[in-house]
């Protein structure tokens, strides 16, 4: 209790505290915005909410691990700050490819069964993956350390290193181009179209099965990249998957389905939120901090919804 | 005497004679009530009422904490018990382990009543995919926060009072225990399921909205189903902490996809919403689990995950849905066979 | 005759849709009322914001003096004000009997006597509120394999097992066999008299409405167009207007 008042009282004794906890906040939470972007994609267009969905991002991030460590193209030259950053289009790449053939084995198969199906199968395959993740690749947490400068603001108080601020800055022109595609391609038309109504997008003529395939191995690939880009700052473990997957359940019923800015506002300030609640009572409450945010923006839609005279459903 | 209580009966004497005819499996039968336990009140809320949780190893691990800082608190401070640095050697008796045993079960058990009926009327405003998230996220909580409370031991979790019984005669009175609260529960739910309660909770499960509509008290029969199966699930907690002797918040009490996941595999295995069903599907899945858990070791997590994809996307029935398609008779479905006319 | 339902002033409208527009009515304690209109006049929508599917967006709406307009639908239901659905609800996996058992008043139950089997009186009312409706011979069948027409009769016979207050019927007679259709006017009026149950009956069948209501309210485009006797209404320029030029 003491150490949570000297906590508080730290924040407001030294205002640019706050301003760092924010900063760190957003950066981490750009990340979330994108596994969230992810999930409301493929609730919407086919109503699957995925329990994996953060497995895909550790995967992702592994998988630019596994590049780096590997030292391949360490061999041919390239140094490891490089290799980390081919390793996003990698992880891009390799998770569009591993969602293509679990959407073929698994996905397509619930799709028209009811929620709790979908919900389970979902959960069934974040357990699987995890756990094939933690015999390849152990248990412990893993960071690529790479030797990017810090930059220092005010004093020393506010550290950013730079390969933050690159991560943030690929997560950015991800979402910019994700958005594009959804706008101008024929593909992205298609998603919104089925997204809106699948019955009569398939009447229009368009394969639904092929967008849904699609849809799905963009989220994994998205996942995966954001992936690729935490392992470069952040730590990635086997088991990290479930908090990622409950931190987009939460950008997601904080912001409703198919509202981008507002995903984006919510993955920002959950970002920040944690950083707060992992300020003020300490590092060890991190998981802990993540998953009570979930039951905190359930209970706020529910009262919301009451005063709709609804449930929440 | 019907065909039903012979068949009831023969049943509760196979079970009584079990240790003692089978000595070397009685850990494993032991785990097999726990199984059908967990199963049974999964189905209590999942199968008959439709709400799907995916957090009722909250109770399992609550009960697990609250039975243990009974047992251990009744006669000593809690905080200094579990003090990991402590020098001081508690000694406990054989008559204060037998009071803490027969007040820390029930009482952990009332405990995770009340628990679920102080948020039942929470988490029952969600339906659908958020109550399973809700709910999910409500043990991985728990377990995360317990894990920093130093006074229940923290990270280390808590040992328990040594046992004052030689461990053979402690599995059997364990196997008792277990074996003694399923068939309670068994009863408990052949009797509830014919009330008129568990026709409410059925139909909340097969339209909640209709439910409303016609004035039943959604709210408080959701709850006190939940708040009854937590009881259960509570006490089964509370044998377990005893059973382990030393156990920790993550791994063992709030083992979300360890038992918290077998749970519903189980029920899906032998038949959602059947009094049978849970008590078929947790023998199945257990006896399976057993013995080939050896043959894939390392990899039988995976195994896991993969069992649970192929059961809900193949098999999501169960055995008892199985025949419940094949044999409507058995189950006293009748379908009109002249065609429908008004 | 006193106001049992008072609605004064009740709007709704979703997204740019005006379905009800500063509506009052009135619907009087032991009678039938009518409530008519062309296809989408808000009809349905009236009787969900009295029995709280919706929120109202202004206005009031009393149930036995009772303001109900910002309560649940459970809560009001209690209240012993019920409704049929347009579209039936039934349970469809269980069979007759069942859906009349669990449409026991449940208000009326203490949590105790919820612990209690059905007797064998609930099981001789449900019996005979199913051969009221004519249902007897299908008692055992799964709700599921009823036509249409019989998910009706059901719903009303569920509705009935509940002993309401006041019951409101969403179009009580689409999809009942024309032939039938005199029988069962008979049945609600019976139900009226008999079990004293208030009827609030939404109805496109002229016929069948000018038989039965004491007092029929005609919407159109959301809007009140008039109310009175069923002789008033029938003579009424503008609702035969509202009915020919529709839309
Ligand atoms: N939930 C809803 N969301 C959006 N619009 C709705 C909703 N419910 C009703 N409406 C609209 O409100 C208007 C009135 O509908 P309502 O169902 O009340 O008509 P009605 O008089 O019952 O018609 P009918 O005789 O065909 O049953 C319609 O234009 C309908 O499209
Ligand atoms: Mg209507």
């Amino acid at each position: 209790m003491d150490q949570i008042l000297f906590n508080i009282g730290l924040l407001i004794e030294y205002p640019m505290v706050n301003l760092k906890i924010v900063i760190d906040g957003v950066m981490i939470g750009a990340l979330f915005a994108l596994a969230a972007y992810g999930l409301a994609l493929v609730w919407g267009v086919m109503n699957v909410k995925n329990l994996a969905q953060g497995d895909f991002v550790i995967a992702g991030g592994y998988t630019s691990w596994f590049l780096v460590k590997t030292g391949w193209l360490q061999s041919i030259g390239i140094s490891s700050n490089i290799v980390a950053l081919i390793g996003v289009p990698v992880a891009f790449g390799v998770m569009a490819a591993i969602g293509w053939v679990i959407y073929k084995l698994i996905i397509t198969r619930v799709i028209e069964r009811d929620l709790f199906t979908s919900l389970l199968a979902t959960f069934g395959l974040a357990i699987m993956m995890a756990q094939i993740m933690n015999l390849l690749f152990g248990s412990d947490t893993q960071s690529l350390k790479l030797d990017y400068e810090t930059l220092y603001f005010a004093d020393g108080l506010i550290d950013v290193p730079i390969a933050k601020l690159i991560g943030v800055c690929m997560a950015a022109g991800l979402a910019l181009a994700v958005i594009l595609f959804m706008k101008n391609s024929r593909m992205g038309q298609a998603i919104r179209a089925t997204s809106q109504d699948s019955r009569a997008a398939r009447v229009m003529g368009i394969d639904t099965e092929k967008v849904y395939a699609f849809t799905f191995s963009l989220n994994a690939a998205i996942c995966g990249a954001a992936g690729a880009i935490i392992v470069m700052v952040w730590l990635i473990q086997p088991f990290y998957g479930i908090t990622y997957s409950v931190r987009a359940f939460v950008v997601v019923t904080a912001a409703g389905l198919g509202n981008l800015p507002g995903v984006i506002a919510a993955g920002l300030g959950i970002g920040a939120a944690e950083q707060y609640g992992g300020h003020i009572f300490g590092i060890g409450y991190q998981q802990a901090i993540a998953v009570t945010l979930l039951l905190i923006v359930l209970f706020f839609r529910l009262l919301q919804q009451r005063r709709k005279r609804q449930a929440l459903n | 005497m019907t065909k039903n209580t012979l068949l009831y009966a023969v049943l509760v004497a196979a079970t009584v004679a079990a240790p003692f005819l089978f000595p070397s499996y009685t850990a494993f039968l032991a785990t097999l009530w726990l199984f059908i336990i967990v199963a049974l009140t999964w189905d209590m809320t999942g199968g008959q009422m439709g709400y799907n949780s995916l957090g009722n190893i909250f109770f399992y691990g609550t009960g697990m904490y609250t039975g243990a800082v009974i047992a251990i608190g009744l006669y000593f401070p809690v905080g200094e018990w579990t003090d990991a640095s402590r020098s001081e050697v508690f000694s406990v008796t054989a008559s204060q382990y037998y009071t803490g045993m027969i007040i820390g079960i029930p009482g952990a058990g009332l405990f995770c009543g009340l628990c679920a009926f102080i948020i039942g009327p929470l988490f029952f405003g969600l339906r659908g995919p958020y109550f399973a998230i809700g709910t999910l996220g409500l043990a991985i909580a728990a377990g995360e926060i317990v894990s920093n409370i130093e006074w229940l031991g923290g990270g280390q979790g808590i040992s328990m009072p040594h046992s004052p019984l030689h461990p053979d005669f402690e599995k059997v009175l364990i196997y008792f225990l277990y074996a003694g609260l399923g068939v309670v529960l068994f009863g408990f739910l052949r009797w509830f399921y014919s009330t008129r309660f568990g026709a409410a909770i059925n139909a909340i499960r097969d339209d909640e909205e209709k439910a409303e509509a016609m004035g039943i008290h959604t709210l408080r029969y959701k709850t006190i189903t939940w708040a009854i199966s937590a009881v259960f699930v509570g006490m089964a907690g509370a044998i377990s902490a005893f059973q382990l002797i030393h156990f920790e918040p993550l791994e063992t009490a709030y083992q979300t996809i360890n038992l918290g996941i077998f749970m519903v595999v189980c029920v899906l295995l032998g038949g959602k919403g059947t009094l049978w069903g849970p008590v078929i599907g947790a023998v199945l899945f257990h006896v399976f689990k057993e013995v080939t858990w050896n043959y894939i070791l390392g990899g039988q997590w995976v195994a896991l995950g993969l069992l649970i994809v192929i059961i809900v996307v193949f098999f999501q029935d169960g055995l008892m849905g199985y025949l419940k398609h094949v044999r409507p008779g058995w189950f006293g479905i009748k379908v009109d066979t002249k065609g429908a006319t008004s | 005759m006193s106001a049992i339902i008072d609605v004064s002033g009740v709007s709704k409208s979703f997204g740019g849709v005006k379905a009800n527009t500063d509506i009052s009515m009135t619907v009087e304690e032991g009678g039938i009322t009518g409530l008519i209109g062309p296809n989408g006049s808000g009809k349905t929508t009236l009787f969900n914001s009295i029995v709280g599917y919706h929120p109202v967006d202004g206005g009031s709406i009393r149930f036995e003096g009772q303001e109900i307009s910002k309560m649940l639908v459970p809560e009001i239901a209690r209240l012993g004000l019920l409704r049929t659905f347009q579209q039936t609800r039934i349970y469809g996996e269980m069979n007759c009997v069942e859906n009349m058992l669990i449409s026991l008043p449940h208000r009326k139950l203490s949590i105790w006597d919820a612990f209690r089997r059905n007797t064998s009186e609930d099981r001789e009312r449900a019996e005979h509120l199913l051969d009221f409706v004519g249902l007897f011979e299908k008692r055992w069948l799964q709700a599921s394999s009823l036509s249409f027409g019989q998910q009706k009769l059901l719903e009303f016979a569920m509705a009935l097992m509940n002993e309401p207050t006041v019951l409101l019927l969403d179009e009580p007679t689409a999809g009942i066999n024309p032939t039938l259709i005199n029988g069962l006017i008979d049945r609600l009026r019976r139900a009226n008299t008999e079990f004293s149950i208030t009827l609030f009956i939404i109805e496109h069948n002229m016929r069948v409405i000018m038989n039965m209501a004491d007092t029929i309210y005609c919407l159109a485009h959301g809007q009140m167009l008039a109310s009175g006797k069923p002789e008033e209404i029938q003579d009424d320029q503008r609702v035969i207007d509202a009915y020919l030029g529709a839309h």
